[in-house]
């Protein structure tokens, strides 16, 4: 079973892995966004996102969504941080889990920007990935986890 | 100028330490070279043709004389003594060691200074007018609302992996000195027609491969919503922007690829989901920002007297006299004037500054300008607010520094990049290029005659000495692994910007200058009265340049 970042701890996997080639997911299982799309029932899904694939499709109906998953197979591409945004503002309550190749030290950006778990494509070390996800405690600007930018918050 | 709080200086030194574990990790092999990348260009450190190079951001050019003497300092411990002023106003370093790059952010940070996001694939220094806060042509003070940008853009979470760079630069007067057009987005401060001050918005401009001049996205914004509009541009950049070549890349080619039209919608509509909110300016925060700003302790002088001091020491002194009007400008207030100090000394790399030169600069700006300094894209050096009565005595310690090249605005003020000497990227090297030019042309008057000019040299098409906006822009090419340099004529960057047109095929290093003695000369001959080098390149064409540059071998 796969392991990942949750909430601030280490916890084991329980969804099944996206299969790109199964034509009815299961249950539990991860959808790609096409999957999705067909799925009759979506209450309580769980969904993944490509990078070219905005979470427009999905802002009918993210309250039956429980995981949504955005992928980053190159840490440099940054669409995924803007998809999580706007997921979030849109209402998304779920979890948001980035999975791949991203690296450690993103992973502040990736929580102000709405993210609570990931999984990454190396999860060799990840008691050292948690120590920095508190690189920062102190923002300039409005993000999920902090809505309010510090010019509202100085004193 | 801006000072930090606690919250600001929390906030950089939590940077540093991050940096300081990045480095360790990546010295100790737990970091690969790939991952390494964006993290260290995000703190200013590229590694280049001889050793590391670090940019230092000094945000919309402002410094005061501590940090001058930081810089000084730091130049004589890390480096070899001198310091470079780039054309976004920043200073690098260019012999730094990678294992003492986290001490030097450290000592930058007790002085308020850091290198976040001075290169990357994010959100840049922003850049303004040199002369802020005392042109004579200004409608409103730029840098608070620059203030406001860059802390929104510092460390921000969303846009660390944008397609490519992106820079923004604020101009407030009817001058525009921040090269706006060419800038991801420009913004100017306008008033509307009830005389209010609001933001035009301009977007896609860019140097580079394929130079593009900004177009209006918004004629006027009320600047309460500043930020939920960048986040807005921002947003459908980062979604939207070209990943699959670094060269199209750029917001410019995404703008032109989706008309500006279809791009405005798509803004508008993210716009709709951040107007209003919590990123909304507030009216405290504007006031907050401005506060920085204010006026220092200026003197009511009495300007009558000042200036007929000043034209006794000019009567007196014709060489000073010289320098006052080249170097100096008219300041908003009687009795103070704008004193550029040039870094175009010929035999020195333009933009080159010793740490001597920094401490004594710092002496000065204590001395005579309220202790600040500004930085400028021209890669000069400026006390905005020196009296009238002060300065020839300013004028004596430049002229022992060799800072007073009485030379700025006119053809030997050359903006030029590092080139083949310092950047593996080049294709050729330009500081020799500038330095014959500068050789070339030593007689003043010629050079005084020729009128205000601009010459911009990059080493290759990547732009960084702006070739494209140059009046005479020179590029190096590479020709089957020889040095060759292309000439464009008609740049400018100014509000009526354009870009420069290839003279035709490049020339060999050794005729640079004859050809550029040739092109001044066609202007001489044809010039009306005193019509300057871009009008009559714009009423005559380039054939007359071409024909004269290419009539026969050298
Ligand atoms: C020596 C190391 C340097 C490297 C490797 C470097 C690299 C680059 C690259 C790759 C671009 C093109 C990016 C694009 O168009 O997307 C660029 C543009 C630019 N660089 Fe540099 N550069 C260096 C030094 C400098 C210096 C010293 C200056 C200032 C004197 C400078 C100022 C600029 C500016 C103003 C641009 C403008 C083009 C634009 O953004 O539209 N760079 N640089
Ligand atoms: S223009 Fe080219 S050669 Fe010059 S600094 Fe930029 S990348 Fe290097």
């Amino acid at each position: 079973m796969r392991r990942l970042i949750k909430h601030g701890n280490i916890i084991d996997d329980t969804w099944q892995p996206l299969d790109p080639d199964c034509s009815v997911p299961e249950h539990g299982q991860i959808c790609s966004l096409e999957q999705w799309q067909d799925l009759a029932d979506k209450e309580g899904s769980a969904v993944q996102l490509e990078p070219g694939q905005e979470p427009t499709p999905l802002f009918d109906a993210l309250e039956k969504i429980d995981l949504l998953v955005i992928n980053f197979p190159v840490f440099t591409d940054g669409r995924g941080f803007s998809y999580a945004r706007d997921a979030r503002e849109h209402g998304y309550q779920g979890e948001l889990r980035a999975s791949g190749h991203f690296i450690r030290d993103q992973l502040t950006y990736l929580q102000r920007c709405g993210f609570d778990a990931f999984q990454m494509a190396d999860d060799s070390d990840l008691n050292a990935a948690l120590t920095s996800l508190r690189d920062f405690t102190e923002h300039y600007q409005a993000a999920i986890d902090q809505p309010l930018p510090l010019f509202r918050r100085r004193s | 100028m801006y000072v930090y709080d606690q919250h600001d200086q929390k906030i950089i030194d939590e940077r540093v330490a991050q940096f300081r574990d990045q480095t360790t990790r990546f010295l100790a092999g737990e970091i690969t070279d790939g991952e390494f990348l964006p993290l260290r260009l995000q703190n200013g450190l590229y590694l280049q043709r001889l050793a590391p190079m670090l940019r230092i951001a000094v945000p919309y050019g402002l410094m005061n004389s501590s940090q001058l003497r930081k810089l000084a300092d730091i130049s004589r411990t890390y480096d070899k003594g001198y310091v470079h002023i780039s054309t976004r106003q920043n200073v690098q370093l260019n012999w730094p060691l990678l294992e003492e790059v986290p001490d030097i952010l450290a000592e930058l940070s007790t002085v308020q200074m850091h290198a976040i996001q001075t290169s990357g694939n994010c959100i840049r220094n922003t850049t303004t007018d040199q002369f802020a806060g005392v042109a004579s042509d200004e409608l409103e003070d730029p840098r608070p609302y620059c203030e406001i940008i860059r802390q929104w853009s510092t460390l921000h979470p969303e846009f660390a992996f944008l397609p490519r760079k992106f820079k923004i630069a604020v101009c407030g007067s009817t001058q525009d000195r921040a090269a706006i057009h060419y800038h991801d987005i420009g913004i100017e401060l306008v008033a509307d027609d009830d005389g209010e001050i609001g933001l035009k918005i301009l977007v896609g401009g860019g140097l580079g491969r394929t130079p593009a001049i900004g177009s209006v996205i918004c004629e006027w914004l009320d600047k309460k919503h500043l930020l939920t509009y960048l986040e807005a541009v921002l947003r459908v950049y980062n979604q939207h922007g070209r990943r699959d070549n670094k060269y199209k890349a750029r917001i410019k080619i995404l703008v032109r690829a989706m008309g500006i039209d279809a791009f405005r919608e798509a803004v508008e509509q993210q716009w709709t989901a951040l107007k209003d909110g919590p990123s909304t300016l507030t009216e405290e925060e504007i006031i907050r920002a401005r506060s920085f700003f204010r006026d220092p302790s200026y003197l009511a002088l009495d300007s009558t007297l000042a200036m007929f001091d000043l034209e006794q020491d000019c009567t007196r002194d014709p060489i000073f006299a010289n320098w006052i009007t080249r170097n100096t400008q008219d300041h908003r207030l009687p009795g103070y004037r704008i004193v550029t100090l040039s870094l175009k000394a010929t035999g020195f790399a333009p933009g080159d500054i010793t740490a001597e030169q920094l401490e004594l600069l710092a002496e000065l700006s204590d001395l005579y300008s309220f202790g600040e300094i500004r930085s400028t894209h021209q890669q000069n050096m400026v006390l905005g607010d020196v009296q009238v009565s002060a300065l020839y005595a300013l004028w004596q310690r430049l002229q022992v520094a060799g800072l007073a090249t009485p030379n700025i605005g006119y053809l030997t003020d050359i903006i030029c990049c590092p080139g083949g000497d310092y950047c593996s990227l080049a294709n050729a090297k330009s500081l020799p290029i500038a330095e014959a030019i500068q050789t070339r042309f030593d007689d003043l008057d010629y050079v005084y005659d020729l009128g205000p000019l601009e010459l911009n040299i990059s080493g290759c098409m990547n732009a960084c000495g702006h070739h494209h906006v140059g009046q005479i822009g020179i590029l190096g090419v590479d020709k089957k692994g020889q040095e060759f340099y292309q000439i464009c004529l008609g740049g400018n960057q100014a509000k009526d910007a354009s870009i420069g047109k290839i003279l035709g095929p490049s020339f060999k290093q050794k005729d640079v200058p004859e050809v550029i003695d040739r092109i001044l000369s066609t202007y001489v001959t044809l010039r009306e009265e005193d019509e300057s080098f871009l009008d009559t390149y714009r009423r005559v064409g380039i054939h007359p340049f071409k024909e004269r540059a290419y009539a026969q071998a050298y």
